[in-house]
């Protein structure tokens, strides 16, 4: 970035840590940005005349006389319908050879929304993945993170929940992509023609970790001009907020703050709740859906990163591989879509939370059968129902590959119970099974 | 802390929202100041005073703020503002009211009154001129949301008053004079509706606290029949996230039979806290046919909202809690969740370098939980009526366990522990407390055993007990079903499995979401615990372990329907019929008797 004239230029760096440069400098504002030696760098302690400087490439190479400029300005980004169809970099520069985009400026890590503002939550969104749509139904307005292990594809389900969910506008904020994640999304996207609604802003790999920590807000400062401005429903995808909060953790570290739980910083709760609440259903239509991704090592959801989202996000959508039918399927046990209980019944059929919730019971029931027989005992005939009942529940629902309506989804259901079970054994409201049962 | 003269500073060092300030003169520990930034002023609150350095804490972003900026000490500490009609507002954590604030976003240095000047209350007088009076005497009341309002004698005056002229019936606003009162030096004090008191300082104008006694109804039955909590009592819900927290407060909330719910949104979800805002002003207070909204306060500082008005969100509501307490009104205080206040006294105390305690926490933590517990319970005023505040506040624990700091120390201060399980949120047994870890300390209080002896029977206590053996007594046999196979026990033990999966269906679990069972009623609580109870006494006969199976899932399907249903209904009766003949197929009593026939 050019210095604009006029613009004083510092020469005398006092202090120069791995992440952070210091220097006697007045009139500078917290959390605005500056440029040292080309690198762009941020505020991030003022004591006396000393202002401290977190540069998001690392400081390798810069000498004491390093030329320092202040832009007067916490970081922002141009916002304009020319946005949309873009792949941007964490500073809102184009990294697709395309022209820099016009707009108005906004900062970004804008205020929060009154809460006495904001509307409840109300519409489904269909995605077709019975796993989701069925046991774990999204709303606009949702937060929701995909916890999965490194090895599982989360970054194509979230492709089709993206594809499928009929937002106004797709952002991508990809912080650590690959470079060929970020290339299948490019493509993904493509093929379905839907490039024209997908904003993109990129970290990869091949960028400096740092860079990260301005993705989300770059992402969601997009997202709420679309929502805000133009009233449209956008859906954010955010993968992978755990490298995310790895870059916090570097930063804390050479900060010198005391970590607390898994070396993270005691700020995590509030450094991801500013990202992810700002999902929101506005009154005036627009809508802010947040799906995530959160990788887990070795499926610990205790970790700090796992932990503290678990907390702020309104459930959490686990992947899993089911080895008896050589799936991926949605895990009905540790998913949870909190805000489900406002769509289904209501947009959906009468019978779904019913339907739902026994049938999650029943394959509770099968995976007691299984440890059972894990454990050598004898299984009784009910056990072996409901092992035949968890296969074909896997097989036709579960599994990530399926797609179809939420109304057949339910009469899949109802065949299940019937084709497996008395009607006392489902044991639901009786004038959902008068209405629904199938033999 | 009055002054005269105000003391001013200028910022000299920003650390995220810690502030230094060099100040002019003297300043207090927990002292608020406003820091003067373009056009916005912005709040904040001393934390640290170094010789002539401040450390404040600012309750806002401080995004774009310079060294330089000029800063106000105001000489008191964080105050609330207590007066008539805070009763259905939502606040945020500084009790700013938050309606009143334009805009769809919240911005920077935007304060706003907590009360409404313009409008007038019916002032009824409680007392006369020439009578004597003290801090928190009741000196005359409005009606509030159709609840009585008491305005008091202002909680910070010292000494005895004597009132000097007192206004007649009528229409004033909160901030006309209703009562001149003087002191025995002859000071006057003028007195109207509303009064200040800084948050972190309990108010105490009872004059008595005993040992909670009474039994709250929360119309949750896993809380009232098995671990009853009491009014004014404390207790604390801690569980993993997913184990239905915020759901089983909701209801507590809409349910328990309280005069006034405060509800403090900590550092938690706005979308829940928008489910409130939605739903309590539709519902209605099953007890008053009011709306449920009418009351209640909520005091919403979520997540996203600056983390330095998240601590002081509890402290609020804990102090409009005791203010109607002084009134002699029942308070549910109700606070999701502490962990996250927990979190921001971490976030400070970490940017101030202080040397950490266990998981980076503040070493005063345990100190500052209790203290804040002991506010609650139930209280004497001084006119002998009585007053209380029930705190219940939840805890969300690191990964679950409940050996971290913040779930320990909590465990010291409240009496109940509402523990929520992994596992039966896992196989969707809501709400989802623990029955054998939970416990309530107040059901070995001889005060509360004699209280529920004369209001719920003389069994009930015998009842409950019961119903917790047999929940014991199939844990382990659950335990040696799984070690030693469904054939490897005798029958008897597949027996104490179901009947504890009984007590566990029908009493336990409760549908929040189900219009009827989400609440039951205390009687209906009895009737049905008697009636599992019963079920559990008769001795069946089976021929293999598979017909107990069997026939308890049938049982449990033919209560679970009546408890769907409205209670001795019609519908009600049936299901029960149809249970007292399914009972007959199995019992031993009963084939006797119809032989000996």
């Amino acid at each position: 970035m050019s210095s604009q004239a006029f613009q004083k230029v510092y020469t005398k760096l006092t202090n120069i840590t791995k992440a952070t440069v210091s220097l006697t400098a007045k009139d500078v504002g917290y959390d605005e940005m500056a440029v040292v030696n080309g690198r762009m760098a941020q505020v991030v302690k003022i004591v006396g005349d000393q202002v401290v400087l977190q540069v998001f490439s690392g400081t390798e190479g810069i000498p004491t006389n390093a030329e320092v400029t202040f832009l007067g300005n916490p970081p922002q980004l141009k916002v304009s319908d020319e946005l949309s169809g873009r792949f941007f970099n964490a500073y809102g520069h184009p990294i697709d050879g395309g022209p820099e985009i016009e707009g108005e400026i906004r900062e970004i890590g804008g205020p929060s929304v009154n809460p006495v503002r904001r509307e409840q939550p109300s519409q489904l969104i269909a995605t077709g993945i019975a796993g989701i749509d069925l046991n774990n139904s999204l709303v606009s307005g949702q937060k929701i993170p995909f916890f999965a292990d490194s090895d599982q594809p989360y970054n194509q389900v979230m492709a089709n929940v993206a594809l499928r969910a009929k937002a106004d506008k797709i952002i991508l904020g990809g912080m650590g992509l690959s470079n060929d994640d970020y290339l299948f999304f490019k493509q993904v996207f493509d093929n379905a023609g839907a490039l024209d609604r997908i904003v993109s802003f990129v970290n990869t790999t091949e960028d400096p970790p740092v860079e990260r920590l301005l993705v989300p807000d770059m992402a969601l400062t997009a997202a709420e001009y679309f929502a805000v401005d133009k009233d449209e429903s956008v859906l954010v995808l955010l993968t992978d907020m755990t490298l995310f909060a790895d870059a916090l953790s570097i930063v804390s570290n050479r900060m010198d703050q005391i970590p607390s739980k898994d070396s993270m910083p005691g700020s995590l709760y509030s450094d991801l709740a500013r990202i992810y609440e700002k999902a929101v259903q506005f009154p005036s239509g627009g809508s802010i859906t947040i799906v995530a991704v959160t990788t887990l090592s070795g499926g610990d959801i205790t970790h700090a990163i796992p932990d503290n989202t678990g907390y702020i996000t309104e459930g959490q959508l686990f992947l899993r591989r089911d080895t008896d039918i050589g799936k991926v399927i949605v895990d009905p046990f540790r998913s949870l879509s909190r805000l489900k209980q406002l769509v289904i019944g209501e947009q959906t059929r009468e019978d779904h939370p019913q339907v739902m919730n026994a049938a999650v019971r029943l394959y509770a029931d099968a995976a007691n059968a299984r440890t059972k027989l894990d454990n050598g005992f004898d299984l009784t005939d009910y056990d072996e129902r409901t092992l035949d009942f968890a296969k074909a529940y896997s097989e036709k629902l579960l599994a990530i590959d399926v797609n179809v309506d939420t109304d057949t989804m339910l009469d899949i259901g109802w065949e299940l119970f019937g084709k497996h079970f008395s009607k006392a054994e489902v044991g639901l409201k009786k004038e959902m099974v008068d209405k629904y049962w199938k033999e | 802390m009055e002054k005269n003269d105000k003391t001013t500073g200028t910022v000299s060092g920003i650390i995220a929202n810690l502030v230094v300030v060099d100040v002019d003169g003297p300043v207090g520990q927990n002292e608020i100041c406003f820091i003067a930034h373009g056009k916005e002023r912005l709040m904040a609150e001393v934390i640290k005073v170094t010789g002539d350095q401040a450390y404040v804490q600012v309750f806002e972003s401080t995004r774009g703020l310079r060294p330089g900026s000029k800063v106000d000490f105001e000489g008191h500490m964080l105050e609330v503002t207590l007066g008539p009609g805070m009763l259905s507002r939502n606040y945020d954590g500084l009790q700013n009211d938050l309606d009143k604030m334009e805009g769809v976003f919240l911005k920077r240095g935007d304060y706003t009154d907590p009360l409404n000047r313009e409008q007038k209350w019916s002032f009824k007088p409680l007392l006369e001129k020439g009578a004597e009076v003290i801090a928190g005497d009741w000196l005359g009341e409005v009606e509030e949301n159709q609840m009585p309002h008491r305005i008091m004698v202002p909680f910070k005056l010292e000494g005895v008053y004597t009132i000097k002229s007192i206004v007649g019936e009528g229409e004033y606003t909160v901030d006309e004079e209703i009562a001149v009162i003087e002191d025995k030096d002859g000071n006057s004090v003028s007195v109207n509706m509303v009064q200040k008191w800084p948050v972190k300082v309990p108010i105490k104008t009872h004059k008595e606290k005993p040992r909670p006694f009474k039994l709250l109804e929360t119309g949750v039955r896993c809380i009232d029949t098995l671990n009853p909590i009491t009014e004014g009592g404390t207790g604390f819900i801690p569980g993993p996230f997913g184990t239905g927290k915020t759901v089983l407060q909701h209801a507590i909330s809409k349910q328990a039979e309280a005069d006034i719910v405060i509800i403090a949104a900590c550092g938690e979800r706005a979308n829940e806290v928008v489910e409130i805002f939605k739903e309590f002003p539709e519902l209605d207070d099953p007890r008053t046919g009011r709306k449920l909204i009418e009351r209640t306060t909520i005091i919403a500082n979520t997540s996203n909202m600056p983390v330095a008005a998240r601590e002081a969100s509890v402290y609020t509501a804990m102090t409009l809690g005791e203010y109607y307490r002084a009134m002699g009104l029942k308070v549910l205080l109700m606070a999701d969740s502490t962990s996250r206040w927990a979190q921001a006294l971490r976030e400070m105390s970490n940017r101030l370098e202080e040397l950490p305690g266990p998981d980076a926490f503040p070493m005063d933590l345990s100190a500052i939980i209790s203290n804040f517990y002991s506010r609650a319970g139930y209280v004497y005023l001084n006119n002998d009526k009585t007053g209380s505040i029930t705190f219940i506040g939840t805890v969300s624990p690191a990964g679950g366990n409940l050996k971290e700091p913040v779930t320990e120390n909590t465990r010291k201060a409240a009496r109940c522990f509402y523990g929520l399980s992994q596992d039966r949120a896992d196989s969707k047994r809501y709400p989802a407390i623990d029955p054998i870890d939970s416990y309530s300390k107040y059901l070995e209080y001889p005060e509360l055993q004699k209280s529920l002896q004369k209001n719920m029977g003389e069994h009930w206590l015998d009842n409950v007990l019961k119903a917790k053996d047999i929940l014991f007594s199939g844990k382990e046999a659950d335990e040696q079903i799984n070690i030693l196979g469904d054939d490897g026990v005798p029958i008897d033990f597949h027996q104490r499995f179901w009947k504890a999966e009984l007590i566990d269906f029908v009493v336990l679990q409760q549908d929040a979401f189900d219009k009827i069972d989400a609440s039951t009623p205390l009687e209906r609580q009895k009737y049905m615990l008697e009636k599992v109870l019963n079920i559990a006494d008769t001795a069946f006969e089976f021929k293999n372990f598979e017909q107990v199976g069997d026939f308890f899932k049938r049982l449990i399907n033919q209560l679970k329907q009546m408890n769907y249903s409205e209670f001795e209904s019609e519908k009600f009766k049936t299901f029960e019929k149809e249970l007292e003949e399914m009972l007959r197929e199995f019992a031993v009593e009963t084939k006797e008797e119809a032989q000996a026939v």
